[in-house]
């Protein structure tokens, strides 16, 4: 008479939240790393992209121009931190990153502009940051285009043609986000971001470690199917990072004031599907490699870099090339960050992330099945078992 | 010097056992490159937006074209009401919106200030607030030709009123591509994870098998025994660094404008730094699996606050105090400055003197806890 799987689950879990207890310091920061890390992520970051250091090189000095000057001077988005003479002296603050800007007013500027002509005004950019030098353009661009407007409007109000009036007024609002808060912005995407990296390497360790120290033989001779092993090593993790999740998602509401707007029940849902992803990752990064060395190093590189570049966090997907967009699919993050904004900050229904929920389960499913499949294929368990072991 | 030697013969016999090691420490870094280097791009073009005209009239036609001619939006639903929007942003199907009330042509005709609506999807961090900047751009220009065209009107008295735009150059990267931007930054950061991670474990592994003290009862001294141990992921991580740059350049046409030997010398001094964090891990470590939650502990951190993605300017100014100890922070400055920039000697000095400074700090600080962990 062989006995079902499920009677084995209950001992593995017992014994795995044994071993978890005996190791205080990684059972905290399983618990607490996120929060920490979320809070000084949430304090210190921002999208935002204000204060760009810039130098001035005004080379006439008129009233004109000193009025253009002033306006960039006036700005949150600039921070004049030099000016010079010369125009040679840009190419060298800015290798040494001093400045990422730099204004230039040609010394015939008021007399261009009084005579009708577009004076050549420059602004040299540090280009190595595209995303950042791409808004510097466009903030310069519109103080430029504001200076313009006005001396237009009072050339037009000097002959009283139409008055000071603006032909076209254009309102923006921002939905989900009104203040266009960068805390707001970021903080689903650092959720799942920190949660992800710390989900995965809480559980590569779980199977690989038995098969360095040797207690994987013990277990592979005894009637303990594949199936058993893997969902009581899975729960007690489910549980950890449940709470962990828990801790993450009250310190946004606390911390940063950015509270569940949707269901609350959809939202667990979409995170335990999340959770078991992220440690079924953990769990197949285990079964497959040999010694925790190689696990550590699998699951922070599947990890840290592809959730940050790859869930749409900082890059859009849209942007992509189709093959790389493909890959985005396998990354769990992905699809958890559309559950986040779209319950966390758009307070939708599930006809707004169905897909998502699926596409989560689905990669759950499947890296916990493959997980027992490698492990019933003794990948590791054979007498290759003592090739990872210290010398 | 031949106790060194030998350590390190045990060290590459020890790494070639696990036969999985090499392809992650070696094809890992490419395969990352690879997808990343294609998938980091800011450059904001077709952003789906809807489209609502209220007014139907040429003036509100003239503005849309405008807005779609830009390249940087394309419609991805057109709408008769306002209320219709809500179901494109809510389920991401578009992430801005073009609104024209009614009326709008025949404000604009009457001379009156017309009015225009641009609503964002908020919750889409970037493209949002970029997609919001280049809208009003639109706007902008849009307004400044109406004026213009008004004071056709009343040509007369005086010169004409002109445009001022600026002539944008910009320098070590004119086309604005990302990828110049992250794939440096990519570099930087797998040689971090590696060679912190590397050395984190491969100390901490000796303990938990219980070979250390088979190590110590032998004739080798603590340093030579360090020294030994470390070696070997100085070389793996050259070798990554190696194969990056080669990527780098050869697919994504990465510029490296300045000295290569400076790079991989200065990359010598970064590693000093990774190593040291590492080594620091497992004197404090019990087990690799406190070692890793540990070096994630300072990975982890490091990567938000060294300017990889957010720059550092933007940040409160406490924690721009904080990233003065992030050593990946100056090695960001000189790996982009060298490859985009031409950097030289002349400007990284300082960069390269906080490395060394930091370094040598925590390297040292780790060394003696180890020898007295050993004691």
């Amino acid at each position: 008479m062989k006995a079902p799987p499920r009677a084995f689950i209950g001992p593995v879990m017992r014994k795995e939240v044994r071993q978890i207890r005996r190791d205080t310091r990684s059972l905290v920061f399983m618990l607490l790393l996120p929060a920490f890390l979320l809070i000084v992520f949430g304090l210190a970051l921002n999208f935002d992209i204000k204060h760009v250091p810039l130098a001035v090189v005004d080379l006439e000095g008129s009233r004109l121009s000193r009025g253009l000057v002033e306006k960039f001077r006036t700005t949150e988005y600039f921070d004049v931190k030099a000016t010079l003479d010369r125009t040679g002296d840009i190419d060298d603050l800015m290798a040494r990153e001093k400045i990422k800007a730099a204004l230039v007013i040609p010394p015939t500027f008021s007399e261009d502009l009084l005579a009708g002509r577009s004076p050549s005004v420059q602004f040299l950019l540090d280009g190595a940051n595209a995303m950042s030098g791409t808004t510097a353009a466009g903030y310069a661009a519109a103080i430029l285009q504001s200076y313009a407007q006005r001396t237009t409007l009072e050339a037009l109000e000097r002959r009283g043609a139409g008055g000071a009036t603006l032909p076209l007024a254009t309102q923006v609002r921002v939905w989900y986000n009104p203040e266009l808060k960068s805390a707001r912005f970021l903080l689903p995407g650092l959720m799942a971001f920190i949660l992800m990296v710390i989900l995965t390497t809480s559980t590569a360790f779980s199977i690989v470690r038995e098969k360095e120290r040797g207690t994987m033989e013990q277990l592979a001779v005894s009637p303990l199917p594949a199936s058993a092993l893997i969902v009581g090593k899975l729960v007690p993790y489910v549980l950890i990072s449940l709470a962990s999740a828990h801790l993450v998602l009250g310190l946004g509401g606390v911390l940063f004031g950015v509270g569940v707007k949707g269901s609350y029940l959809l939202l667990l849902l979409g995170m335990v599907l999340f959770l078991v992803a992220g440690l079924g990752q953990g769990l197949l990064i285990s079964a497959v490699t040999r010694t925790q060395q190689v696990a550590f190093l699998l699951s922070v590189l599947t990890t840290i870099l592809p959730t940050f570049i790859l869930s749409g966090f900082v890059f859009p997907i849209r942007n992509m090339p189709a093959v790389v967009q493909a890959v985005t699919y396998l990354v769990p993050a992905r699809h958890f960050l559309v559950v986040l904004r779209s319950v966390i900050l758009k307070g939708a229904g599930l006809p707004a992330f169905w897909e998502q929920m699926l596409l989560l389960a689905a990669f759950a499913a499947s890296t916990l099945a493959l997980s027992v499949v490698m492990l019933r294929r003794g990948e590791g368990r054979g007498p290759r078992r003592r090739a990872g072991r210290a010398a | 010097m031949k106790a060194i030697l030998s350590i390190l013969r045990k060290e590459f016999l020890q790494l070639r056992r696990d036969p999985k090691l090499f392809p992650v420490i070696f094809l890992s870094p490419v395969l990352q490159l690879l997808l990343l280097g294609y998938a980091a791009n800011l450059d904001v073009k077709n952003v789906p937006s809807v489209v609502c005209d209220m007014d139907r009239s040429a003036a509100s036609r003239r503005l849309i074209d405008e807005y779609l001619n830009s390249g940087t939006f394309t419609v991805a639903a057109r709408v008769e009401r306002l209320a219709e929007i809500d179901r494109y942003l809510d389920n991401g199907r578009a992430a801005m919106a073009l609104v024209i009330p009614r009326g709008f042509g025949g404000d604009v005709a009457a001379g009156r200030t017309a009015s225009m609506m641009l609503i964002a999807d908020g919750s889409e961090s970037q493209s949002a607030s970029i997609g919001v900047s280049y809208g009003t751009m639109i706007a902008a220009r849009h307004n400044q030709r109406l004026i213009l065209e008004r004071l056709e009107l009343v040509r007369g008295l005086g010169p004409a009123p002109v445009l001022v735009e600026a002539e944008v150059r910009v320098w070590y990267n004119p086309e604005l591509r990302s990828r110049n931007f992250m794939v440096p930054g990519v570099l930087g950061l797998i040689l971090m994870i590696m060679t912190t991670v590397l050395a984190s474990i491969g100390i901490v592994r000796e303990r938990e098998a219980g070979t250390m003290e088979q190590l110590i009862v032998t004739p080798i001294r603590p340093v030579q025994l360090i020294g030994g141990k470390l070696l070997p992921f100085v070389v793996i991580g050259l070798i990554d660094a190696t194969f990056v740059i080669a990527v780098a350049r050869g697919l994504f046409g990465v510029p490296v404008r300045g000295s290569v030997p400076l790079l991989f010398g200065l990359s010598l001094a970064f590693m000093l730094n990774t190593l040291g964090v590492g080594l620091f891990v497992s004197t404090i470590s019990r087990t690799q699996q406190q070692a890793m939650l540990t070096s994630l502990f300072f990975i982890l951190p490091q990567i938000m606050l060294s300017g990889f993605v957010f720059p550092i300017e933007n940040m409160p100014k406490l924690f721009q105090a904080v990233t003065t100890v992030v050593p990946l922070r100056y090695f960001f400055v000189i790996i982009r400055g060298i490859m985009l920039k031409g950097a030289g000697w002349r400007h990284l000095w300082p960069q390269a003197a906080a490395l060394l400074v930091l370094g040598t700090l925590i390297l040292t600080l780790s060394v003696a806890r180890f020898q007295k962990k050993l004691d």
